[in-house]
Parts: structure tokens; C-alpha cells; sequence
């Protein structure tokens, strides 16, 4: 393919780079990736991934533009509000870039149909605020052998890890099941600061652009942590475990199941000790 | 010592930065290691950063020169891929 005038303008800054380039821009053009959520790490997620030229973009989600969503959900506005957030994110990611597809479903990913989705992507990225999409998504991606983002927030605190099965770590390597119901605070109660979203769905835009660029080093067997408040960012160590049931040598998790969901907890270290390296819960205060 | 003939040649007469390198950086992509690329450009600050930008993106600036009011010729020989 050759470029646009319109498209050399729209991606100068890309193509100046070394490593980027016209090929890279290609690459990104050529791409697609499957962002799970249109709320407060999917709007930035998307966001940036259409501004980058990602040459197709597929996004779930089951819920309404609310009120409550419009201080940190940036791709919808008080113009949508009450319609499907998909709806709301299409229409912004595609005023921004005509040469980006939106693929929107709007409605939820369960075992029986996240396969055939994701199967149509390249790289699938987690936003979503619940333990049994949470575990889907990392199960799903671990079979299929799909790159996978993964972010999550709460209050002040973000966390992201980059799982790339057969080379790192997986989700459940790190936490193996999910929590008990209500054991972890909801994402009601607990709040969340508007701006923290969007780094954190920078950082996970960042990586799905590394990952189909070829460029940099990944949060491969890593975990990073973001603390808004003292403003710092840290790295923990994310071992890839043997025994993990869905990765590891001697799998007993082979087929997909959905997880009752009778809570909304965002941040998964919240309440429990992940197997890092130092055995803590890793958003907690040194 | 004669006269090193271009495998490529582009105008970008009219182009303003950063466009000017955009032009120049593809057509580097689009060629071959050891080919050179032969660039006429009107835009005298392009005439400064496009040799600059072009070594430090590992090519070598083989001729930067203005051949009359307004144009300059370039030759850049690509060295990396």
C-alpha cells in the first residue's frame, strides 16, 4: 500500500521516527486489536490506538454512558449518554481517524463466543472492571496463544502487566483464581481518580504499539505499578509459575469457564498476596 | 573522480518540514543498502536538517549543494537498513 497525502501528514511524527518509519505506520495500519471494556481504560486505549492509525479496532462492552462515567470515560460525552458505550466510542475514535475501523459489540464476552472474537485479533487488551471477564480474557488469550494488555486501577493505584503467552507470564501466574465475592471492595465504593484511567491506559497503548512495531521491551514477567499520590512508578518481578492451571507445564484448566460475577473490583491485588517475587501485595506502600 | 550517479531520484520542491524529511526518509526505506537517493528541495531549512537527520539515522550525506536561487541538491547513500 502506498500512503495518502492526507495519511503522511497524519502520521509525519510517526514516520520521522527510526523506529517507526513508513513500514512501521504500515504495520500499524495493518493491525488489529480487541480492547475489552469502553470505560476508563478502554476510552484511552482506544483513543490513542486510532490517533496511532491501528487499522482496525474491535471493542466490548454491555453498558450505558452514565453521568458518573464522564470524569475519567474520555471517549464519551453528555451528547451519549444513555447510549451503548461502544456506540459512543465508535463514533469518537472514527471523527478522529476515517482510517481506523471500529468493530463494536456491544453486549458481553462469555466462553462461548470469546473465542471466535478474539480470533479475528492481534492483540487483545484488558480493560475491564471484573474478576470473571478478567480471568475469560487471560484464559482465552493463553489457549489462542493472543498477545494481552492488561490494566487495572483503583483509587490512586494502576497496575499493568504484557502477557505474552509462551514467553512470560500469565494472568493466573500471577494470581491464580479469582477472589471470593466481596472480599475486594467494589469499584463503587472504592472511587477512582478521573486522570489515573488515563495513564494507565497510556501505558497499555504504549505496549500494543511496541508489541506490533516489534520495538522495545515489553512488561514481559513484569508488573508495574503506578502510585498516583507519591507519583511513583516501580517494577516487581512476575515469575512465569510451572504449576500455573491454564500456562503451566501440566494444565488443568483446558477448557473455558464463566465466573459468576456478583461484584466489580477493578483492582485485583487489592485484598490478596500475588506470587511476585517478595510475596506482597504489590500496590501496598513500601 | 567521477560523478556518483543516483539510483533514485525525488522533488519535494514546495514542501515545508516536516514534510520535507517524511518525502526523503521513504524513499530512503524503499531502497536498497548502498543505493543513493538524489533529493531537490526549495526549502532552505530542510537544505540544513535533512543531511542532519539523515546521519542520525545512520545514512551518509554524500553532496548537499545549492544549484541556483532557490534549489539545493542532496545525495544521501543509504548504509542502514
Amino acid at each position: 500500500m502506498e500512503f495518502t497525502e492526507d495519511q503522511l501528514q497524519r502520521y509525519s511524527r510517526h514516520i520521522i521516527l527510526p523506529e517507526v518509519g513508513g513500514k512501521g505506520q504500515k504495520k500499524l495500519l495493518k493491525a488489529r486489536v480487541f480492547i475489552v471494556g469502553a470505560g476508563g481504560l478502554g476510552c484511552p486505549v482506544g483513543y490513542y490506538l486510532t490517533a496511532a492509525g491501528v487499522g482496525t479496532i474491535g471493542i466490548v462492552d454491555n453498558d450505558e454512558v452514565e453521568l458518573s462515567n464522564l470524569q475519567r470515560q474520555i471517549a464519551h460525552s453528555t451528547k451519549t449518554l444513555g447510549r451503548p458505550k461502544v456506540f459512543s466510542a465508535k463514533e469518537t475514535f472514527e471523527a478522529l481517524n476515517p482510517d481506523v475501523r471500529v468493530n463494536a459489540i456491544n453486549g458481553k464476552l462469555t466462553k462461548d463466543n470469546i473465542k471466535d472474537i478474539f480470533g479475528e485479533y492481534d492483540i487483545i487488551v484488558d480493560g475491564s472492571d471484573n474478576f470473571p471477564t478478567r480471568y475469560l480474557v487471560n484464559d482465552a488469550c493463553v489457549m489462542l496463544g493472543k498477545p494481552l494488555s492488561s490494566g487495572a486501577i483503583l483509587r490512586f493505584e494502576g497496575q499493568v502487566t504484557t502477557i505474552v503467552p509462551g514467553e512470560g507470564h500469565c494472568y493466573r501466574c500471577l494470581f491464580e483464581t479469582p477472589p471470593p465475592a466481596g472480599l475486594v471492595p467494589s469499584c463503587q465504593e472504592a472511587g477512582v481518580l478521573g486522570v489515573l484511567p488515563g495513564v494507565v491506559g497510556s501505558l497499555q497503548a504504549t505496549e500494543v504499539l511496541k508489541l506490533i512495531l516489534g520495538r522495545g521491551e515489553l512488561l514481559k514477567n513484569e508488573l508495574l505499578l503506578y502510585d498516583a499520590l507519591r507519583m511513583t512508578f516501580r517494577k516487581v518481578k512476575v515469575p512465569k509459575n510451572p504449576d500455573c492451571p491454564v500456562c503451566g507445564q501440566n494444565p488443568t484448566i483446558t477448557e473455558l469457564q464463566d465466573y459468576e460475577a456478583d461484584y466489580c473490583a477493578p483492582n485485583i491485588a487489592g485484598a490478596r498476596s500475588p506470587n511476585i517475587a517478595g510475596g506482597r501485595a504489590p500496590h501496598r506502600p513500601e | 573522480m567521477g560523478e556518483t550517479r543516483p539510483d533514485r531520484s525525488i522533488n519535494i520542491k514546495g514542501l515545508v518540514c516536516p514534510h520535507t524529511f517524511v518525502r526523503a526518509k521513504l524513499a530512503v526505506e524503499d531502497m536498497e543498502v548502498g543505493e543513493v537517493l538524489e533529493i531537490l528541495l526549495d526549502y532552505p531549512e530542510a537544505a540544513r536538517s535533512i543531511p542532519k537527520s539523515m546521519e542520525d539515522h545512520g545514512q551518509k550525506v554524500l553532496k548537499v549543494e545549492k544549484i541556483n536561487e532557490t534549489d539545493w541538491v542532496l545525495l544521501i547513500k543509504k548504509e542502514k537498513d
